[in-house]
């Protein structure tokens, strides 16, 4: 069996395992779950942004005034290829990763 | 000055509720804590207590609720029984966790089917290990004063845990008692307004019942057992200033007539006092028998347990409670899995008595006792069911 490294000690866990600083979950990157990547073309898109509105981890960003596309944050995308399934434009394809 | 009242038990546990100044009530109707929760949605009705009553739609809605309105800091309190219990079985594991101190009255019922509205004790034994403080009333003025005990006692600063009043269901719940109601000054002496150190506020984000990878689950687990069994500390302090300020005193357990017995019985809640007039009974024709009564089942008072049982040669446990298909009930193990390691440890016996509501009568306590002489005259350790018609 493997090894289990524990995190803390019991002792340190702060009472009712709260977590007491917000936004932390940005410490945990989910990219790793990935097997597939949302790789878009530029030439069919067409910056509707419904991958960043249908996007349920947020993963895609609003790029602003820098940046007409919305792009995508590989830390945190699971790849489950609900951005390609709803692109109206047909410009995202979810591309296998290596192993 | 205090004042004495005759009332049902049912209300006289919802004026302590009352008294404590609870917050929030979120609670659905069952029978037999149904006058609990009546009494109390009439008291927020009509004023006399500040508090919002949420008629919510089921039990498993009613603890979700209170789980909620514990981590916005509001005092909290439901009350229910049997079937309820059990539809509020996987959020009970979140107060304990997450160290939300709501306090939970529990009317004693066993659990169906087949359909009983009765007493006994399967309710809450089957929410034994959820981390809950569980302590058994054994009559009107223990149900109020554990009521209202156990707010101090959730909400002190170094327990922050729910706690579970257990009184059973009928037999004490629907019966009218001579209850000693204390001064709100007093009240307000003992128990401080509830003041959490963290809650759910929108200026000072906080996140509660976060996800726990393997890492650190088992360190949460630890940190909570340790918070339940270190919560005696302040158990038995609670008690002494009740003492102090009220002129009851209170214990983890209670032993009545134990000096220098051969044979103790066990027993938890109202039968106890049925138990004393056996044992007076008893003792009259000369048997050297006692009674043990358990008032803080969780967590289990192993050192006052130990003590009371010193030389004492065979312990007769009462259950009110069926642990199907296993070797005995849940306060009978816990019992012999406490004594195991003790040198000249007793011989421990099991009884299953008093379930779905069928009395437990001074004659089942003087069978239970005639039965140690048997069974410890024969070498056996087994239990048995009292009264049960082959």
């Amino acid at each position: 069996m493997a090894k289990i490294e524990a995190l803390m000690s019991w002792k340190d866990i702060p009472l009712g395992c709260y977590v007491l600083e917000a936004g932390s979950t940005m410490d945990y990157k989910t990219g790793d779950w990935r097997s597939q990547r949302p790789i878009l073309d530029r030439e069919k898109c067409t910056y509707c942004g419904l991958c960043y509105i249908y996007c349920p981890d947020g993963a895609y960003k609003d790029m602003g005034s820098e940046e007409k596309y919305y792009l995508v944050d590989l830390d945190y995308c699971k790849g489950c290829g609900i951005c390609a399934y709803e692109c109206p434009a047909d410009a995202i394809e979810m591309l296998e990763e290596e192993v | 000055m205090a004042k004495r009242v005759g009332i049902e038990v049912s209300l006289a546990l919802s004026e302590a509720v009352k008294m404590a100044n609870a917050d929030i009530v979120a609670a659905y109707p069952i029978t037999p804590q149904t006058h609990i929760v009546e009494h109390l949605a009439e008291l927020v009705a009509e004023g006399e207590l500040d508090a919002e009553f949420i008629p919510v739609e089921s039990e498993h809605s009613a603890m979700s609720t209170c789980i909620g309105s514990s981590a916005s800091g509001a005092r909290t309190f439901t009350a229910t029984s049997a079937q309820g219990l059990a539809l509020m079985h996987e959020l009970l594991y979140m107060p304990p966790a997450l160290r939300l101190p709501i306090v939970l009255a529990v009317a004693n019922r066993a659990m169906s089917p087949p359909i009983s509205i009765w007493n006994d004790h399967s309710d809450i034994m089957a929410e034994r290990d959820t981390g809950w403080i569980q302590l058994f009333a054994e009559n009107g003025q223990e149900v109020f004063d554990l009521t209202l005990q156990s707010f101090r006692i959730a909400e002190d600063p170094e327990v922050m845990l729910p706690v579970a009043v257990n009184l059973d269901g009928f037999t004490l719940s629907h019966v009218v008692e001579s209850v000693i109601f204390p001064e709100s000054d007093e009240v307000s002496k003992y128990l401080p307004p509830y003041k959490p150190a963290i809650r759910l506020d929108p200026e000072n984000p906080v996140s509660m019942g976060i996800f726990g990878i393997p890492e650190i689950y088992t360190e949460t687990k630890k940190a909570t057992d340790v918070a339940l069994l270190e919560s005696k500390k302040t158990i038995l302090k609670a008690w002494d200033e009740f003492g102090d300020i009220f002129g009851r005193e209170y214990a983890p357990i209670e032993t009545y007539e134990t000096e220098g017995v051969d044979t103790i019985l066990v027993t938890m809640g109202s039968i106890s006092e049925t138990a004393m007039t056996a044992v007076d009974e008893m003792r009259a024709k000369g048997k050297k028998v006692g009674l043990i009564k358990i008032r803080l089942w969780r967590p289990f008072p192993d050192e006052e347990f130990k003590a009371a049982v010193a030389g004492v040669k065979k312990i007769g446990v009462i259950d009110r409670c069926m642990t199907l298909g296993s070797h005995g009930g849940p306060v009978l193990m816990e019992i012999r899995s406490l004594l195991y390691a003790v040198a000249d440890r007793p011989q421990v016996f099991g009884f299953m008595l008093g379930l779905g509501g069928r009395d437990a009568t001074r004659d089942n306590f003087k069978y239970i006792y005639e039965q140690c002489q048997v069974l410890s005259e024969k070498g056996q350790d087994r239990h048995e069911m009292v009264g049960v018609m082959e």
